[in-house]
């Protein structure tokens, strides 16, 4: 919400200011950790972390190694990111199996941090790994949690053991004890136990959780935790560190506009790692965790690496280099059109990918408004004309105009509009293939830090026109670049290994964020 | 109130006042305890410079005059807006929104129990049609608080379609308050937040809507002014209710959301028990908060 500012803009303002001196002298670098503290204060992070982070920003903003650098001021960018891929550090980690029998696993949490929908997410992930979860209802003090859960495990196809019927009726740790029994003599090779959510300081609730981990000694214990959380995270996961020992964090209500500063100081200040995020409210809606992700979405910078691994799972490396050729020897047609943007809509919703483009949180309005159904209409364009009209557009005349408008309930206009969009993005296509691939393909023009571009601008990735209808166009084109990508070779760095390693991606778009707007 | 002694920043600032002057320390860690309580940067410098303006003003060294002051200030601030809750209509139609997992449903149950102590009839709607077993959850609270329900007729009813027969219902059994318990959402999903407009359309084909009230969950972050702009824009609230303020959390974002946006904190929850929501008053909150 622009109202209340933005770090990649406040940041951006300061560091425009550094970028006009060739030195920096100790009050420019004491404007700028001022700007970096408040602004990681509105993100949530939690406050000791800030100081200990800008303390050590300082200290090396001022140290020779930014005096002796060519440029300062990038210095610093690049020490601002250094340091916070520090904090928020620490590899990717998987949940851990039990190498033989049965894996437990045990949900803990304060009230209403999501416990009971993650744990249908969870077995729902588990099942489509080819996992045999069963779930155990042992949240029996919140009304209703029982008939909830065994709500989520029919949606997420999991088996459920729920003997008592809850609303304070009942032993959870008895329950949890059978539910593990019941798990292995029934074969189940995961059991996920719900428990109820419980504040860090209700040292009785916090006993009950500790007595249920004894009693079934799990092989992960998972903290749930709410990314909306505040400065109070910190307590909170102290508290259930000290009280159940969790082993692994999940951040749930990811979806949210929220910057999840506190959530991530948790996995510094406790030292446990975020394992899983959930990012809605469907029970697909779950993903591994990404700390150098995680670490671009504080500093509103985008989920690029997902952005690029999504386009890779939905684009067939073949067809993508079929389409480079295409694009090449000029014979790129309206199939191949309809083609590319069927594909596109296989990467899910257009909307969840633009978010993930950097620079793109401020733009949230305008990407809610934009109305994906502009794609099938578009699709039902191309689909009422005939096979000979498809692969040589050059055939449409008048006539066929209106008859394709006719059978696609459209206008002519509208099939004008398609037309001229569809010669556009075969003729820039092919100057771009002939040029060679681009190097990250259509990041360039993306207006990092330029909060009141529309979006239209955001996507205009070469010459398109503009005009509300243009954004189909656009988008088409962008999306092709990136299959087209692996080709090109550029874009090894997206592929796997980038994980541990945040950055030359990302530094390379902080630095066109904070320096491109002269 | 409960008393709570761990529910205040008392124990950040208690080495704080106990200190024999007022030094640079003290500022950084009045700084310190406002930042951790959640207030916000902005909120913190503002308090921080008025009162050092007031310090300095009054010529005083004695951290003694300082908490007194914070605590002023914090009154002050937190009374700027009139907490009443104007339930006059008939029958008095109360919505309830807000984020998932803040305690909506909770509060309603807690809500029913509170006005049904004032002798008041009650309904509650069940409208959470999406979330699994929400309707159960409400019922049972419902129940405990001696109310009556409304349920939606199948799974996955429309939930304006309940609201609408809640109140219909109200009106025909001449009920004095209806309560409608609305699903979590989030503020970011626009098709969401237009169902709670559409939702209040409904309703006020019935009936003018007394309250609406924003349920806020005291462990948020920075992030609650962005939920109240949402649900003010599309809910129209009238009301804030700070909930789990019976665990760590200060809850501080209360005061910048109040200050921001101009709706007052009605109602405060601070425990699971059904008689853990009382009345909003800001002189006893801002003394619970300082000490």
């Amino acid at each position: 919400m622009a109202t209340f500012g933005n770090l990649s803009d406040r940041l951006a303002d300061t560091f425009k200011n550094l970028r006009k001196k060739g030195t920096l002298s100790a009050s420019d670098v004491d404007g700028t950790v001022r700007e970096i503290r408040r602004a990681l204060i509105q993100a949530d992070v939690a406050f000791d972390v800030v100081k200990e982070f800008t303390g050590r920003v300082r200290e090396r903003a001022l140290g020779d190694e930014v005096n002796k650098a060519l440029n300062p001021a990038q210095q610093v960018v690049q020490i601002v990111n250094d340091e916070l891929v520090q904090i928020l550090g620490g590899e990717q980690r998987r949940l851990e199996f039990a190498k033989t029998g049965t894996t437990i696993i045990m949900l803990a949490g304060l009230q209403g941090a999501g416990k009971t929908t993650l744990a249908g997410k969870l077995s729902k992930w588990l099942i489509k790994e080819g996992h045999t979860p069963l779930l155990v209802a042992a949240d029996l003090q919140r009304p209703n949690a029982v008939t909830q859960l065994s709500v989520v495990a029919e949606q997420a196809g999991a088996a459920i053991y729920a003997p008592e019927p809850g609303n304070g009726v009942g032993d959870p740790v008895k329950v949890a004890k059978d539910g593990v029994a019941y798990a292995e003599r029934n074969q189940h090779d995961v059991v996920i136990v719900d428990t109820a959510g419980r504040l860090g300081i209700d040292e009785e609730m916090m006993r009950q959780a500790s007595k249920i981990r004894a009693a079934i000694n799990p092989h992960e214990v998972l903290f749930v935790i709410d990314a909306m959380i505040g400065q109070d995270a910190v307590n909170t996961a102290k508290a259930f560190q000290e009280g159940v020992d969790f082993t692994g964090v999940v951040l749930s209500k990811l979806d949210g506009d929220a910057r999840g500063g506190a959530a991530l100081s948790v996995a510094s200040v406790t030292g446990r790692p975020i394992i899983f995020a959930s990012t809605g409210e469907n029970l697909d809606d779950f993903e591994p965790f990404y700390p150098d992700r995680m670490a671009s979405r504080i500093l509103d910078l985008g989920d690029i690496l997902t952005l690029i691994e999504q386009a890779q799972q939905a684009f067939d490396e073949e067809e993508a280099m079929k389409l480079a050729e295409k694009f090449a020897t000029d014979t790129f047609t309206l199939d191949d059109f309809l083609k590319q943007m069927q594909q596109l809509r296989n990467m899910g919703s257009i909307k969840k990918m633009m978010g993930m483009l950097p620079g793109m949180g401020q733009m949230k309005e305008q990407l809610d408004n934009f109305d994906e159904s502009e794609l099938n209409r578009t699709e039902a364009i191309i689909q009422s004309m005939t096979r000979a009209e498809r692969q040589n557009s050059k055939l449409l005349n008048g006539s066929r105009r209106l008859r394709i408008a006719r059978g696609s309930g459209s206008t002519v206009t509208e099939v004008n509009q398609l037309v001229n969009r569809f010669e556009q993005a075969a003729k820039m296509m092919k100057t771009m293939a002939k040029g060679g691939m681009p190097q990250i393909p259509g990041m360039g023009p993306i207006p990092g830090g330029r909060p009141k571009m529309p979006k239209k601008n955001a996507k205009k990735k070469g010459g398109s026109r503009s005009g509300n209808p243009a954004k189909r166009a656009a988008e088409a084109k962008g999306i092709t670049a990136a299959p087209a990508a692996p080709t090109g070779g550029g874009f090894g760095l997206g592929k796997g290994g980038a994980k541990g390693q945040p950055s030359e991606d990302d530094m390379a778009t902080i630095q066109r964020m904070l320096g491109g707007q002269g | 109130m409960a008393e709570r002694s761990t529910w205040s920043l008392g124990g950040a600032l208690r080495g704080l006042f106990q200190k024999p002057t007022i030094d640079d320390n003290t500022w950084d860690d009045l700084e310190h305890a406002l930042i951790t309580a959640d207030f916000g940067a902005d909120v913190a410098e503002d308090m921080i410079e008025e009162l050092r303006a007031s310090v300095a003003r009054f010529h005083t060294t004695d951290p003694r005059d300082l908490q007194r002051m914070l605590r002023e200030n914090v009154e002050e601030r937190l009374a700027k807006y009139d907490p009443t809750l104007h339930l006059s209509e008939r029958p008095a139609v109360v919505l309830v929104v807000g984020v998932n997992g803040v305690g909506k449903t909770t509060t309603i149950g807690k809500f029913a129990n509170y006005v049904g102590t004032f002798g008041r009839s009650v309904v509650v709607g069940a409208a959470d049609t999406f979330r699994a077993a929400a309707v159960e959850q409400l019922a049972t609270w419902a129940e405990r608080g001696g109310a009556q329900i409304v349920r939606p007729q199948h799974h996955g009813q429309d939930p304006a379609s309940v609201a609408f027969q809640t109140v219909e219902f109200a009106k025909r059994n001449g009920v004095e308050i209806a309560l409608i318990d609305t699903a979590g959402r989030l503020q970011t999903k626009n098709g969401l937040m237009d169902e709670l407009s559409k939702i209040r359309r409904v309703i006020e084909k019935q009936a003018p809507i007394s309250e609406v009230l924003l349920v806020l969950d005291a462990t948020t972050g920075q992030n609650g002014l962005a939920q109240a702009e949402a649900f003010i824009q599309h809910a129209g609230v009238t009301g804030l209710v700070l909930t789990k303020l019976d665990g760590s959390a200060k809850g501080g974002f209360v005061l910048a959301v109040q200050e921001r946006t101009g709706i007052p904190i009605k109602l405060i929850g601070q425990g699971e028990g059904i008689g853990d929501l009382t009345g909003f008053t800001p002189h006893a909150f801002a003394q619970k908060l300082v000490g």
